[in-house]
Parts: structure tokens; sequence; C-alpha cells
């Protein structure tokens, strides 16, 4: 067995924050991304983007980038609007909702692009 | 016309309540009992004696039944059928008029229909395998406090399972040093953590030290990983005065959740905690302490879908369910049974998951599962598989016994079960590429790769004792 490991979090370090959902894995693959945004279409949710500045991260509603992408299942338009985002905001995190209107509860919601400082 | 005088004596219950001809009204309580009848009694005749002995019926004829409409309100024996795979056991139908039962009391549903008739001589053995709630009933009571969704929104969670972890040793430790083993689970990366059952308030730790100390590791974690936490916090006690005291100051901490343990306590406690966490804003875990004793027998006592039913209606946010896969007893099919009838809004009979009716729960919101019990790392994937997004799964040991400890433990898991959504979402077999989205995913987490190697061989294969009745021979 290896030798004990120290949990490296820290409250002086920013980079200790997660946002929920994937974020204990790496920074997903372009690839990767695109099968998580079919995943939203085959669901049949709503997409819809929101940012926030990295600090602000913890609270009920970040930034809506525009409005929610109603009835839209092309995954090329949807990730060209994460990018949009993502461009309009660079230091930001940028999150992909899947609106379930049904459970009137997200079905999804993911980082797809990690804010200033996030690996 | 009734008719003419009275006339005492026994008659048998099936001319009274054997009505094969009878169609069930959509706003009756129906119920579909196993009968083990003693050798020689009528298999019409027994099924009758429990739609009286479980409605408006004695033992024998008194005037007074002459004073009211008896053909009204009593229960009826409207269908029987064979147990498959067995030769002295029948399922027996009984339908029972709204009216035989107070709105919104569970308690008083359940002191009717398995009260003094399970202890009926002229059975061997008796079990009430399900029940039908008319939506009309469904709509008297309070049922969950928050429901998935609501607590999905308050807990900022979306799109996976919750994480849990109970903390061991189950009893003996201080106020702080507990709080500290919820810390460094809730800084790993877990959502809740959660007071064993038998924590209560005992002289090691009193609630209100522990309530205190969880209370501040609930809010360093918070800061630490910028997500919500909780702990259920355990207000289960010997009095409800006493209940509602600890609820209160788990309140005035602003904690998100408390917990009850909802068959040692009772249904009046229980319905009464959850209306109290409905006005208050609290969501509500339920443990259920004592269930396997009298839903684990096939042959007498209650199926748990019925007390899982049951629950949904009193009122609760999380429930416990098994896990299929870890140390405690519950068939697969079974399981998704079950499930199904804590978190639909309509579940459908299906014979082959145990569901004897159709249930309609309206509006009523549903409840999150909660797979717990001898569950590790490597049963990720299996545990995605069956209880889906909406539903807690919580490794206790599988999280504590981390070489690295709970924080280690506890990102183990959180990678693992991102990994698993993340491999469903993108349309992979979770149970067949277990070990290699495992595998995978261990390569950034070296928390992960550990508890994949501490718990590699640890199974619990053993037979189920409660199987879903089929045809075997």
């Amino acid at each position: 067995m290896s030798a004990i490991q120290d949990y490296p979090s820290r409250l002086t370090d920013n980079a200790s924050r997660k946002f929920e959902t994937f974020s204990y894995l790496p920074a997903m693959t372009d690839k990767q991304i695109r099968e998580q945004v079919q995943y939203i279409v085959n669901q049949g949710y709503n997409p819809g983007i929101e940012h926030t500045e990295v600090e602000n991260a913890m609270q009920n509603y970040w930034y809506m980038w525009k409005l929610p992408m109603f009835g839209e299942t092309d995954v090329d338009t949807i990730l060209a609007e994460c990018k949009a985002c993502h461009d309009a905001n660079p230091d930001n995190h940028v999150r992909l909702i899947g609106y379930d209107n049904y459970a009137q509860s997200q079905g999804a919601s993911m980082v797809i692009y990690r804010g200033k400082g996030f690996k | 016309m009734a008719k003419k005088g009275y006339d005492a004596g026994v008659k048998e219950y099936r001319d009274t309540y054997w009505m094969p001809e009878y169609q069930p009204k959509d706003t009756d309580i129906l119920a579909c009992f196993k009968i083990t009848p003693q050798p020689g009694v009528p298999r019409e005749e027994v099924a009758a004696a429990v739609a009286a002995e479980s409605s408006t019926g004695t033992w024998t004829t008194v005037w007074t039944d002459l004073l009211t409409d008896l053909d009204y309100y009593k229960g009826r024996a409207y269908r029987i059928e064979d147990v498959p795979g067995s030769d002295d056991e029948i399922y027996a139908f009984i339908a029972y008029p709204i009216d035989l039962f107070e709105e919104g009391s569970i308690v008083n549903v359940l002191t009717s229909l398995v009260g003094n008739v399970f202890g009926f001589k002229a059975l061997r053995a008796l079990r009430l395998e399900d029940i039908r709630f008319p939506i009309a009933y469904v709509m008297t009571c309070g049922g969950p406090p928050n429901g998935i969704q609501v607590e999905r929104d308050k807990m900022n969670k979306y799109g996976r399972p919750l994480l849990g972890c109970t903390i061991k040793p189950k009893l003996g430790l201080s106020a702080k040093n507990y709080g500290r083993a919820c810390y460094e689970g809730l800084r790993g990366g877990l959502d809740f953590t959660k007071d064993d059952e038998n924590v209560n308030s005992q002289p090691f730790m009193r609630w209100r030290d522990r309530f205190t100390f969880v209370q501040d590791a609930i809010e360093k974690a918070e800061k630490e990983t910028g997500e919500r936490k909780g702990h259920y916090m355990n207000v289960t006690a010997a009095t409800p005065e006493e209940m509602y005291k600890r609820a209160e100051y788990a309140k005035e901490l602003g904690t998100p959740i408390i917990m009850h343990d909802f068959f040692t306590a009772g249904f009046t406690a229980n319905t009464g905690l959850a209306n109290w966490c409905r006005d208050n804003g609290l969501l509500l875990h339920i443990h259920r302490a004592m269930h396997a004793v009298v839903d684990r027998n096939p042959h007498h006592g209650i199926h748990f879908r019925v007390l899982a039913k049951c629950l949904r209606l009193s009122g609760g946010d999380h429930m416990h369910s098994g896990t299929v896969v870890g140390k405690l007893e519950g068939d697969r099919d079974s399981t998704l049974g079950w499930i199904d009838c804590m978190r639909d809004r309509f579940i459908k009979e299906d014979r082959s998951r145990g569901i004897f009716f159709d249930q309609d729960f309206g509006s009523m919101p549903g409840m999150f599962p909660v797979a717990s019990g001898g569950i590790h790392v490597w049963h990720m994937p299996a545990l995605v598989n069956i209880f889906g997004d909406d539903s807690v799964l919580q490794f206790g040991g599988g999280t504590l016994g981390h070489p690295w400890g709970n924080a280690a433990g506890a990102a183990a898991n959180r990678v693992a079960v991102e990994a698993c959504v993340e491999a469903r979402n993108a349309g992979r077999e979770l149970e067949k590429e277990s070990k290699d989205i495992l595998t995978s995913a261990a390569k950034h987490s070296p928390e992960l790769k550990v508890a994949m190697e501490t718990w590699k061989e640890i199974k619990f294969e053993f037979d189920t004792v409660d199987k879903l009745d089929i045809q075997h021979k």
C-alpha cells in the first residue's frame, strides 16, 4: 500500500472550490463535451447557458446568457453559443443547463468552460 | 329492504364478505394479501375472513349491525389467485370503501388493514403484499415535505445521484470528534453525511453538542468546496416533544436537513415531523430501522413496498431502499418496483416487479431512494445503473475505511460517481464496462485508485430470502 497522501484542499486556495457535477473530473475533451451535449438533446431537455465570476459560483443565480435555447437540438449550434458566451466572458465559468420542463427541474447542469485559475 | 328480525349466532364469513362479482370503485382502497390458510379452511372463507376482520366484521353477529348499512361499509374480498410457486398460499384481493379511513391518517389505514387480522387463528400466516391508495385518499395526505425537485434546487445538485456517508463508529464518538469525521467527508466531495440511526442523545454525545459541532463542519466544508452540504441531524427521540425541541434547534442553526426513524418512532410522530418540516423549510431524511422485522418473511408480515407507499404519504424526502448489491437484503426486480413507488407519479401494475395495482400519486412529490449498506466504489457503476440520478448513494465504511481517511474516501466516491454518470450519458453500458470506466477515472485520481485496491475483493453474494413469487417447478 502506498504512503498516506494529504488531501490538499484549502480555504486560501481558490482552485479548491468546486462547481458541482463533473467538477471532480479533469476538464473534458471536445469529444467528451459533444457527447454530453448530445445526451442533453437526447433527453429532450432545453439547453440554457449561464456564466459567473468564479468567486460567485456558489450563488443560486448566475448570469443568463441570452435566453434558453428552447427546442434546439443541433449540437453544433449549442456548442457555438457556449463558445460565444465564453469569448465574451473569458474569465468566467460557463455552464450548460438542460432544463427538464416535465420535472420542472434541471435535468443536467455542467460547466463547459472553466473560469480563470481552474484546470 | 333488510331481512326481518335479528338472528344471533355465527355466520360463515363468505356469505357476507366474499363478493366475486364486485367491481372495485376508483375511490376504494385495495389490498392484496398473501394468505396461508389453516388446513381444511376453504379459500373463499379465509379470504372473506380477512376482509371481515380488517374492516367491519367480528366473529359473531351483533344486533347493532342492523343499525347501519353494513353492506356499504364492509370490506369485500373480490378476487382470489394462486400464488406462483406455492401450493398452500393464495392471493386475496380486498376492496375497502374510502369512508372506513380517516383522511390523511396512515395510522388509521394500518390499524385496520394490519391490525387484529394478523393474529387470526384461521390463518397460519398472512402478508400484506400491496395497497392501492385511491387518488382521492392520496390528496388528503401531506406527503414529502419538499420532494426531489425542490431538494435539488435547494442543494444545487443536478444531473447525478447525490452522495452520502454514514458516520462510523455508530456509537461512542464525542461530539467534536464526530464533527471532524463529518467535515473530512464533506470537504472531500460528499453532499451529505448522516447520523447513524441509533445515534440519538446518549451520554457520550448529547444531541445539542453534536448538532453544534456538525453545523460548524458543514459551514467550513461549504466555504472550502464552494458546494452546498448537509448532515442528516437525527431528531428521533423518546417523545414527540423532545423530537420537536431538537428539530427547532437544527432549524435555528440553519442546517438544511434533519432525519427521523419512522418505524421505531411510529407514523404519528413521522407525519407530525413531516408537517413541521414543510412549515419550516427543512428537508427530511427517513431511516427504516425495524422494517426487516415485518417485511423480510415472504409468508407473514407487510411487504416493504407497502411501507414505502405509506411513508411517502406520511412524509419524507429521502427513504432507505436497499442497494441490491450491498450487504443488506433486496431482490433486484422487487427493488426496482418499490423505488418506482417512492419516486414516480404513476406506477403501473407490474407483477414482474411485485406491483399488484396501478398507483396514482397525482401531484404528490417523490422521495429520493437511499441506497446504503455495505457498498463501495466498485459497486458504483451498478448503483448508477439501477438507481439512476434521482437517488442518494450512501457509502459509510466505503468512505471512512479509505486508507488515507475520509476526505480521500469521499473524493474517490465523488470521482467514481461522476465518471459513471459521464460514461452513461455518453452511451456506455455501465455494468459491462465498469472496470474500464473506473480504471480510467482512477488515472486522474490517486484517491480512487487506492480505494479500488482496498475493496477489490469484497462482495456480498448471498441468496435473497424475500424473493418475488414466481413459478419455479
